[in-house]
């Protein structure tokens, strides 16, 4: 059985590879030139993250394996992001408000985090929550403008938020590594993050004038076994085939 | 160019650029605020963070402020001989003009 | 918009003498400021120049972002990123540099959008492999450069502004692209085969950037006249072929022209007649990727629509709201 502390590591970090991958697709694409500055921005600091704590996954493991190794080599069914994660980016609607239910949950674990006993872990957990912080604010910035904005803003980001919350059901699950980790002082119990994800996100929903979403949460917590969407499989598929195909190559 | 009080019209208002904003940055504690640039967006909040994501990248700025550009007034160039050659020769606003005997200091 | 109105507090008759006057400015090396007055053929090539330069950062995106996705490793993934990134901050820079002359910005990108705008061509070609990548970071960014030094002392103020910043911002991009492919060199045998393959399609587009021979280039001499321009386009070609060539050498590139020798009494590299035809096809739209490049840029456009109607529907009413709040 692996190191508990290695597939907390890796669940952090794959799910911000994952989404800073995600958001990096828009580069070139957005909808005006200030919005493709300020998403690069974010992807940035998630692949930035994602780097340290697949990095640090590595040295915990202590099989030679270091953040390229873990990030370009694993299979889909060995990542550990969150589903909701990989979701394609849709529109910009589902984009923000993916980014916003994502790092409103991110910011709630990681302020719990940076109090970690493990010097490292803690240290990495401080610098994301700064960064976090301002996901937040701007992905929360668009849900009020999409939902006191236009008719057709409304529409999408109601539509958006339906789809999203779906998916939400499982980000405060606990398991035996969370248990493992929680005793030893490493980490926070991930449903401790629960009352303040959920009243961040409904002050949020609050002064974008929109309702709580009725959609039922899908159960599941085989993310953590490898079972993820289809569309992980192609994300990784594009992300690493260069590494696949020139083997122990250099860059 | 849409201005505080323009047609409330979806279509119309799509297709105009957001409004156009000035960027000042103060590059540490002490310093003044310098004109950085500018860039568009709709409002305040969304103006100090584009200028946060767009001109303060590489660590350049510990304040930023952001003024709408058609608030600012400014001073014209066919003007610039009546407005400001009048300062230039009021000698008594120098320092230079006042004579202190040598080696006394801090003055 | 008070910054742009221009200076109008002389008559016509004043044109001549105006005129004397502006280019004494010139002369002298002064910095010509948004209100200061202009002649109007001054405002309009700097619009033309500028807006094309923004226009090419924006579109600059493409070609490389077409790898964000697929770069090989993290370093990697976030280096590319942030020079894409840097590229629409540019472009951002340039476009309110060219507003300041009294044009929107949505007017500009409709220019573009409706193909009346030019960009530079050099983003007309394909990215194939990553080594293409390497290859526009030091080949096209460093021909940029070359040309963005010279002109950080443009002689309107907001145009050398904007190209200090960037000028500042481009020293990563270059060192990049070179960095990717030197270490493409030292690889397995496939990644040596790329590098030069890349190489072998980006040089001749390279030096197209500077430009027709200068006596075939009709804004030329205008340019030069004004200060907009202060080097000749043949200039600044041979200045970035000699700076080119001996990188090359050092990380064991070919370049691929037959006619390529050192002079040693003229002390520069002499080099082999660009094909002027595949030039002016690409520059009149029939290059490999004209017609996706400005597919890309019109869908994100149309694709945005929706967000910018809403951020603009959303602060109107907050200003409806503040207004009934006062009243």
């Amino acid at each position: 059985m692996s190191e508990p502390l290695f597939d907390y590591l890796l669940r952090l970090g794959d799910e911000r590879l994952v989404l800073g991958h995600r958001l990096s697709e828009w580069c070139g694409h957005g909808p005006i030139l200030e919005e493709d500055i300020a998403l690069a921005n974010i992807a940035l600091d998630l692949i930035g993250q994602a780097n340290l704590l697949l990095g640090l996954a590595g040295e915990v493991e202590g099989k030679g394996r270091d953040a390229d190794a873990l990030a370009y080599l694993r299979d889909a069914r060995e990542f550990r992001n969150h589903p909701l994660a990989e979701l394609p980016n849709g529109d910009y609607a589902f984009t923000m408000v993916r980014l916003f239910l994502l790092s409103a949950h991110a910011y709630c674990v990681l302020d719990g985090l940076r109090s970690s006993s493990h010097q490292e872990l803690a240290g990495i957990a401080a610098k994301a929550f700064k960064e976090t912080t301002y996901h937040v604010r701007h992905s929360a910035e668009w849900l009020v403008r999409f939902g006191d904005g236009s008719e057709e803003s409304r529409r999408r980001v109601g539509t958006a938020l339906e789809e999203a919350w779906r998916w939400t059901g499982t980000l405060f699950l606990a398991d035996v590594v969370d248990q493992e980790l929680q005793a030893r002082g490493l980490a926070p119990d991930p449903a401790a993050a629960a009352p303040a994800w959920r009243a961040l996100v409904d002050a949020v929903l609050e002064r974008a004038t929109l309702p709580p979403p009725s959609a039922a949460p899908l159960s599941g917590r085989g993310y953590r076994r490898g079972d993820h969407t289809e569309h992980l499989g192609h994300l990784l598929a594009e992300m690493q085939v260069l590494a696949r195909t020139h083997p122990g190559a250099e860059w | 160019m849409s201005g505080p009080d323009a047609p409330a019209d979806d279509a119309e208002a799509g297709e105009s650029e957001w409004p156009l904003w000035e960027v000042f940055t103060q590059p540490g504690a002490g310093r003044p605020h310098e004109h950085a640039g500018s860039l568009h967006a709709p409002d305040a909040e969304l103006a100090l963070q584009n200028a946060r994501d767009v001109y303060t990248r590489r660590g350049e700025a510990v304040s930023i402020w952001v003024v709408r550009s058609d608030a600012i007034v400014a001073s014209s160039p066919s003007e610039a001989g009546p407005f400001f050659e009048p300062g230039n020769d009021k000698a008594y606003r120098h320092p230079q003009f006042y004579k202190v005997p040598r080696g006394v200091r801090s003055v | 918009m008070s910054q742009t109105t221009p200076d109008a507090s002389r008559s016509p008759a004043d044109e001549p003498a105006r005129l004397a006057a502006f280019e004494a400015r010139l002369a002298a090396g002064d910095s010509i400021e948004p209100k200061d007055w202009m002649p109007e053929r001054y405002r309009r090539q700097l619009i033309r120049m500028m807006s094309q330069h923004a226009h090419s950062e924006i579109v600059g995106m493409l070609p490389e972002g077409n790898w964000i996705t697929r770069a090989p490793n993290l370093r990697r993934k976030m280096g590319l990123l942030a020079k894409v990134q840097d590229e629409a901050g540019h472009g951002l820079y340039i476009y309110c540099g060219t507003e300041t002359l009294g044009v929107d910005r949505r007017e500009l990108i409709r220019q573009l959008l409706d193909g009346s705008a030019k960009y530079s061509s050099i983003f007309n070609y394909p990215t194939l492999t990553w080594a293409d990548i390497g290859a526009i970071g030091w080949l096209v960014d460093g021909a940029a450069i070359v040309n963005q030094t010279m002109l950080a002392k443009a002689s309107y103020g907001p145009y050398a502004r904007a190209m200090v910043r960037i000028c500042k911002e481009e020293n990563f991009h270059k060192r990049q692209g070179y960095e990717i492919l030197a270490t493409l060199m030292r690889g397995t045998a496939a990644q040596r085969a790329m590098a030069q393959d890349a190489v072998d399609r980006w040089w001749w587009p390279s030096l197209m950037m500077f430009g027709p021979h200068d006596e075939q280039s009709p804004n030329s001499a205008e340019l030069l006249r004004w200060g907009v321009k202060q080097r000749g386009n043949d200039e600044l070609r041979q200045r970035f072929v000699d700076q080119t060539v001996p990188q090359a050498i050092a990380i064991g590139i070919t370049l691929p022209d037959p006619d390529l020798a050192y002079d040693e009494v003229a002390g520069h590299w002499t080099f082999g007649e660009i094909d002027w035809a595949e030039f002016w096809t690409v520059v009149k739209g029939q290059g490999p990727c004209n017609r996706e490049r400005l597919g890309a840029r019109r869908k994100a456009d149309a694709d945005g629509a929706w967000v910018r109607a809403a951020a603009e529907a959303h602060a109107r009413k907050q200003r409806e709201r503040a207004r009934s709040q006062a009243a």
